[in-house]
C-alpha cells in the first residue's frame, strides 16, 4: 500500500504555476476574509452611502439566490418572496411588536426560511422551466398575500414606519441615523453571512451541491438523497435572502410591496449573470454593476432599462460566465 | 452452496401497453460474476434498471439479503449495497476526476454536513486516491472529468460505483463504444474486481462474456429464455435460435 498522505500532496500541487497563481491560491483559500476586507473600504469608493448600502444589501441577495442557481443549479424566479418575507419579517416585528433591532432581523430571517420551507416542499419535484414556474408562481401567491393583509403590511402604500434610531450591537449603542456608521451595522451582517456561505460552499454539503447540480442522477446513485439536499439548498439560499430584505427594511424605515413583486426576482437573476453564477463573489460584482449602471443613467434618461439591456445581452453573449467569473478564469490562465 | 444474493420473483415492468420485462424470477449467488445477455430490445436495460433502483417494478418482488428493496428510490440502494455504472457515461463532467470519486466517497462519511471543511475530511480524499489508484486512473487525478478519453471515463465511473463500498456491483454494458484495447483493460479490471464481490453485468457482446462470466441468463422479449454456465447456453437449442443465429 503506497502513502496516500504523499498522493494528497502531490494531487494538490499546482501544474503551471503563473503571474497570477499565489493571489488566486490566496483568494481561493481565503475567499471570505478577502471578500470581508475589500466591503469593509467599499463605502469609500462609492459616490454615496446610501448606494454602497444598496450594493451591500442587494449582493447579498444575490449571493443567496446564486447558492441555489449557481451552485446547485436550480433557477428561480421566486426570489423576491425571500427578500420580501425577511423585510416584511423584520418591519412587523419593530412595527406592530416594537422589538429590538437584533430580533428584526432574526425575525425577518425565521419567516424567510419559513416561506422557504413550505416553498421549498411544493417546487422542488420539479426540474428546469417548470420549477422555474412553480417558484414565480408561488412568489405571486406571496405577493398577493402581502397586497391583501393590508392592516399587517400596509398592502398598496408597503409597510411604513419601521424607524430605528439606535442600534444596540454587543453592549454598545449605535446610532443608525449616521449613513456611515449605518453602512458598518449592515455590513457586520453581511460579512457573516459572507463567512457562513464560504463555510457552506466549503463543506461536504457544498460539494453534494455541486454533484446535483452537475448530474443529479448520479448524485442519487451515488447515496445522495438529492431531494433532501435540494430542500436545504433552497430553504439556505432563502434565508440568506431574508437577511437581505431584514437589512433592507431597516435601511429604508420602509418596505415597499414593489420588494416581492415578481420584477425583483428577475434583478437577482440579472445580477447573478452578469457577475458569474457559480461564483463565490461574482453575484456583489454583479449588484455593484447593475446598482451603478441604475444610479448613473436614470440621471441621464429614464429609458436606463434600455442600456442596461444591451449590456445584459452583450455579456452573456461574450462573457457567459459573468465579468467576475471570466476574470477569475483570466488570471488563472495567466 | 454460496447464499443467494439478489433474487428477483415475477419482476414484471410495464410501459404502457409495452411490457418490457415479463415475469422474470432469477437469483443472483454470492461472489458469482454473471452476464444478463440478449439481442437488441430483449429487456436487458429494463431489467438492469429495476434492478439498480432507477425506476420500481410495475409487479413482482425483488430482494436483497432477504430484504425486499422493491420500490426503494435510487440513494437508499446505495445504502444497502448496491452500485452501478451506467451505460451511457455519467460523471460530474465540469468538476475534476479526483472530486467526481471522492464525493462519491464522501457519501460514506458525511452527506448533509454544512460546516467542517470537505479537506479536512482526509480519509475521504485517501479513499478517492486508492479506487483511482485500483481502477488505474490516478494519474489523470488532476484532470476534469469531461477532458478524459472515453475509456478513462468508465473506469472513472467505476472508480465512482465502487467508492460505495457495495456488495453487488451492476455494471451496463461497460465495454460500450470503446476501442479492442480500452475493451481488454476493461475486461482485466472486471475480471479483477470480480474476486472480491458479487459483478452483474448487462453486455450485448456474447463472446466477450463467454470467457468471462460463470454464468449467463439470456432475456428475449423480455422474458427469461435460459439460465446457466456459458457452455449450457452455448449448447441451448432457443438461445442458439434467437440469439447465436445472429451473426454476433
Amino acid at each position: 500500500m503506497m502513502a496516500f498522505g504523499q498522493t494528497r500532496k502531490t494531487l494538490d500541487a499546482s501544474s503551471t504555476p503563473g503571474v497570477w497563481t499565489p493571489v488566486n491560491a490566496f483568494l481561493k483559500n481565503n475567499k471570505a476574509l478577502a471578500a470581508i476586507v475589500f466591503l469593509s473600504i467599499f463605502p469609500f469608493l462609492m459616490p454615496y452611502e446610501a448606494l454602497a448600502v444598496k450594493i451591500l444589501v442587494f449582493g447579498l441577495y444575490a449571493l443567496g439566490f446564486n447558492l441555489l442557481f449557481g451552485y446547485t443549479g436550480m433557477l428561480s424566479f421566486g426570489h423576491a418572496a425571500f427578500l420580501g418575507a425577511g423585510a416584511y419579517g423584520a418591519g412587523m416585528v419593530i412595527v406592530h411588536l416594537r422589538a429590538p433591532f437584533l430580533l428584526a432581523i432574526a425575525g425577518g430571517v425565521s419567516l424567510a426560511a419559513l416561506v422557504a420551507v413550505v416553498m421549498g416542499l411544493l417546487s422542488i419535484r420539479t426540474r428546469g422551466i417548470y420549477f422555474s414556474m412553480v417558484t414565480l408562481a408561488l412568489s405571486q401567491c406571496i405577493y398577493y398575500l402581502i397586497y391583501n393583509a393590508e392592516s399587517w403590511t400596509g398592502g398598496e402604500n408597503g409597510l411604513r414606519g419601521i424607524n430605528i434610531s439606535t442600534v444596540g450591537l454587543l453592549g454598545i449603542q449605535i446610532n443608525f441615523l449616521d449613513p456611515i456608521l449605518r453602512y458598518y451595522v449592515i455590513f457586520v451582517f453581511v460579512a457573516l453571512a459572507l463567512w457562513f456561505l464560504a463555510r457552506i460552499l466549503a463543506s461536504p454539503f457544498g460539494a453534494v451541491l455541486e454533484a446535483i447540480r452537475e448530474n443529479e442522477k448520479r448524485a442519487a446513485a451515488c447515496g445522495y438523497n438529492v431531494a433532501s439536499a435540494k430542500l436545504l439548498s433552497f430553504v439556505l439560499s432563502g434565508a440568506f435572502c431574508g437577511l437581505a430584505g431584514a437589512l433592507w427594511a431597516v435601511h429604508l424605515s420602509v418596505v415597499p410591496i414593489e420588494t416581492v413583486y415578481y420584477l425583483t426576482s428577475g434583478e437577482a437573476v440579472i445580477m447573478c449573470l452578469l457577475g458569474g453564477m457559480g461564483t463565490y463573489f461574482g453575484p456583489f460584482v454583479g449588484a455593484a454593476i447593475y446598482l451603478l449602471f441604475e444610479d448613473v443613467l436614470t440621471l441621464q434618461t429614464s429609458h436606463w432599462q434600455l442600456y442596461l439591456g444591451i449590456l445584459f445581452v452583450l455579456c452573456v453573449l461574450f462573457f457567459p460566465r459573468g465579468v467576475w467569473g471570466s476574470l477569475t478564469d483570466w488570471t488563472s490562465r495567466r | 452452496m454460496a447464499t443467494t444474493l439478489l433474487q428477483t420473483e415475477g419482476l414484471t415492468k410495464r410501459f404502457g401497453h409495452f411490457v418490457a420485462l415479463d415475469n422474470v424470477s432469477v437469483g443472483f449467488r454470492e461472489g458469482e460474476l454473471a452476464a444478463v445477455i440478449g439481442p437488441n430490445g430483449a429487456g436487458k436495460s429494463t431489467f438492469f434498471n429495476v434492478l439498480s433502483g432507477s425506476f420500481p417494478p410495475t409487479a413482482g418482488r425483488l430482494t436483497f439479503e432477504g430484504r425486499d428493496i422493491s420500490g426503494l428510490p435510487q440513494h437508499a440502494f446505495t445504502r444497502c449495497g448496491i452500485a452501478k455504472s451506467f451505460q451511457i457515461t455519467n460523471v460530474f463532467p465540469n468538476l475534476p476526476a479526483l472530486e467526481n470519486v471522492r464525493i462519491a466517497v464522501q457519501a460514506r462519511y458525511a452527506r448533509l454536513n454544512i460546516w467542517t471543511p470537505r479537506r479536512k475530511l482526509t480519509e475521504v480524499i485517501d479513499d478517492a486516491a486508492a479506487l483511482m489508484e485500483a481502477t488505474g486512473i490516478l494519474p489523470h487525478a488532476r484532470r476534469t472529468a469531461s477532458s478524459l478519453a472515453h475509456g478513462e471515463q468508465r473506469a472513472l465511473e467505476i472508480a465512482m460505483a465502487l467508492a460505495s463500498n457495495p456488495r453487488l456491483l451492476l455494471l451496463d454494458e461497460p465495454t460500450a463504444g470503446m476501442s479492442p484495447e480500452e475493451t481488454r483493460a476493461m475486461m482485466d479490471l472486471i475480471a479483477r474486481l470480480a474476486r472480491e464481490r458479487t459483478i452483474i453485468l448487462v453486455e450485448h457482446k456474447m463472446k466477450l462474456v463467454m470467457g468471462l462470466c460463470q454464468r449467463l441468463i439470456v432475456l428475449h422479449h423480455g422474458q427469461l429464455l435460459a439460465v446457466g454456465t456459458p457452455e449450457e447456453i452455448r449448447a441451448h437449442p432457443s438461445v442458439r435460435r434467437v440469439y447465436l443465429g445472429q451473426r454476433h
